[in-house]
């Protein structure tokens, strides 16, 4: 019998001694999937990553649930878009009773305006995701200082591929002439992508996906499609179609295909990644309007 | 700026309001008579309660085929008609009205639906995905809704004798027919249908506006049925039409833009309507006297 527990303490302190990162992994919260990813890939097995609004969804339209309050209650650390993308968020935070750090990861970027208020799609550009991925990477650093050079690590190689992943639609956007360089989109999503790299985007829906657009609207759109002879027509991956197809028609505009702006696919989907969505959505504009 | 080009201009220049015209046609011929049987019934808010009946049907739908207009539009008719039909069938055999029967159906279906699409983990809003917008009529839109109002009509024509006696006096249909069940049944199917299409083809401020409010004017305007459901198809054509020059002209969201146009018309019937109208309830003619 007391060999037996003399067993087990020994057990129990051999436990304690030997470093367990398994055990001292972070949760992370992020408030969408693109964000979910630049966590991924600055904090790679240290931490857990949890995305509440999940592929496909839109975070424009979100109603937590419980099993988010709950989620949240358990995080280290929330990181967040900010510019007013998540407007459910600090009710959510304050019932889930939860304290953790609320990180917003937009801190840095000059913010573009939409009418009167800042416009939240910054992760757009590739230029403000490298800002994003700073954040990120600092407050994990201050979060767990011991893993602190593991996430440096990681955030210098992402940022690299970053620095790539710039250069590259750079070069795809500057081989589209310049007079094509306009497209219709169904939401202003693409707003920070516009002032970047030098295409002009023009939406019917405000904003955010939930507006409706009016008769004039629509009109003014046609007008300004048929006059400048705007090439293509492109639809996103979480709103209804028929809008767009109808703009097509009567214009002429081809439709270009699916752009991705809010949110990633699935594993299996075709762009699981942010550099996924990013190469995707320039291959869809320059097949579109290069020729 | 002629009444030319206020007026006509933008229908002949852009096939989109000449699209969303015909939409408007084909929705007031067959939702304004239904709209006044409703409220000859008093089930005019079953229209807003239909619409989030639809959900467990529509979510089921899209787990078994993705984002498919079709699937979900299929998945939301045939949970309306499970929701109306039991709602029926349970005032008609126990005491309980149609409204409260109604409203436990229809929040029962709409946790039903919630939970499905929980289930599956999607944050994406299904309904909004799948109520439509009347600036965006495609071909197959356009037929769908063109279709349903000529079944509409027809089907009303068939079952018109026994729905307006039972609206009126069920009791009396009850001692002469056995037709009364039944035309209920037709009628609430009917109203299923003219819902769901109207939700996908143009949303739900849309497809159930115009089908109450203009029952609403029609009942300060006439005391017959024929009567009622004339003006109540009139009024919602003009309220359609009205409502999408007014989008046009002024940037106004042609959904509400539309059913405001229908609410004035409704306050002005109010006002000075025939039958019941304030103005005339204040300053009532006077009597015939010998």
């Amino acid at each position: 019998m007391r060999s037996l527990r003399a067993a087990l303490a020994a057990l129990t302190m051999m436990l304690g001694a030997t470093p367990q990162h398994a055990e001292a992994r972070i949760n992370v919260v992020a408030s969408f999937s693109i964000l979910a990813d630049f966590v991924k890939n600055v904090g790679g097995d240290r931490v857990n990553v949890t995305s509440l609004v999940g592929p496909n969804g839109d975070v424009h339209v979100y109603a937590p649930s419980p099993q988010d309050a709950k989620t949240i209650a358990d995080a280290r650390l929330v990181v967040i878009n900010g510019l007013g993308l998540e407007g459910w968020l600090p009710r959510l935070l304050q019932s889930s009773g939860s304290k953790a750090t609320v990180v917003t990861a937009s801190t840095g970027v000059s913010p573009l305006k939409l009418g009167s208020e800042a416009d939240p799609h910054a992760w757009q550009s590739v230029v403000n995701a490298k800002i994003y991925v700073t954040n990120i990477r600092d407050a994990l650093v201050q979060a767990d200082a011991l893993d602190g050079d593991y996430f440096r690590r990681n955030a210098d190689r992402y940022l690299a591929e970053l620095d790539a992943l710039d250069r590259e639609v750079r070069n795809e956007m500057e081989k589209i002439p310049p007079a094509r360089r306009e497209v219709i989109s169904t939401h202003d999503a693409f707003g920070y992508f516009a002032k970047d790299y030098g295409i002009a985007f023009i939406a019917p829906l405000g904003v955010s996906t939930e507006t409706e657009p009016s008769a004039r609207d629509i009109a003014t759109l046609i007008v300004q499609v048929k006059k400048d002879e705007i090439p293509a027509v492109f639809l996103e991956n979480i709103t209804d179609d028929r809008l767009m197809r109808r703009i097509s028609e009567e214009t002429g505009a081809q439709v270009g295909g699916t752009l991705y702006s809010d949110s990633l696919t699935d594993e299996k989907g075709p762009v699981p990644t942010y550099i996924a969505m990013v190469r995707h959505n320039i291959k869809a504009l320059a097949s579109a309007l290069g020729r | 700026m002629s009444i030319y080009d206020v007026l006509a201009a933008p229908f002949i220049e852009f096939e989109f309001m000449r699209r969303a015209l015909a939409a408007i046609i084909a929705l007031s011929l067959a939702g304004a008579p239904i709209g006044v049987f409703l409220m000859l019934r008093r089930m005019s808010l079953v229209g807003d309660a239909m619409a989030h009946a639809i959900l467990p049907g529509a979510a089921i739908g899209f787990l078994l085929s993705g984002l498919n207009l079709f699937a979900m539009t299929t998945g939301g008719l045939i949970a309306g008609f499970a929701v109306a039909i039991l709602a029926g069938l349970v005032s008609r055999t126990t005491g309980l009205k149609e409204d409260a029967s109604l409203a436990t159906f229809y929040l029962a279906s709409l946790a039903l639906g919630v939970s499905i699409v929980s289930l599956r983990g999607s944050n994406i809003d299904l309904l909004h995905v799948l109520f439509g917008n009347i600036l965006a009529m495609d071909d197959q839109t356009l037929l769908v809704i063109a279709a349903n109002a000529t079944v509409t009509l027809i089907v009303l024509a068939m079952i018109y004798r026994p729905l307006v006696i039972e609206s009126v006096d069920p009791l009396f249909l009850r001692s002469v027919s056995r037709a009364g069940a039944p035309a209920h049944l037709i009628f609430l199917a009917l109203v299923v249908i003219n819902l769901v299409n109207g939700f996908q083809a143009l949303g739900t401020l849309l497809a159930v506006g115009l089908m109450i409010l203009p029952a609403g004017i029609a009942r300060f305007w006439s005391r017959d049925i024929s009567g009622l459901i004339c003006i109540a198809v009139l009024s919602a054509l003009i309220s359609g039409y009205a409502g999408l020059v007014l989008s046009f002209q002024t940037r106004l969201p042609s959904g509400p833009a539309i059913i405001l146009v229908a609410a004035g018309l409704y306050m002005a019937s109010v006002l000075f309507g025939n039958v019941g109208g304030l103005v005339r309830q204040l300053f009532p003619r006077r009597h015939l006297e010998a």
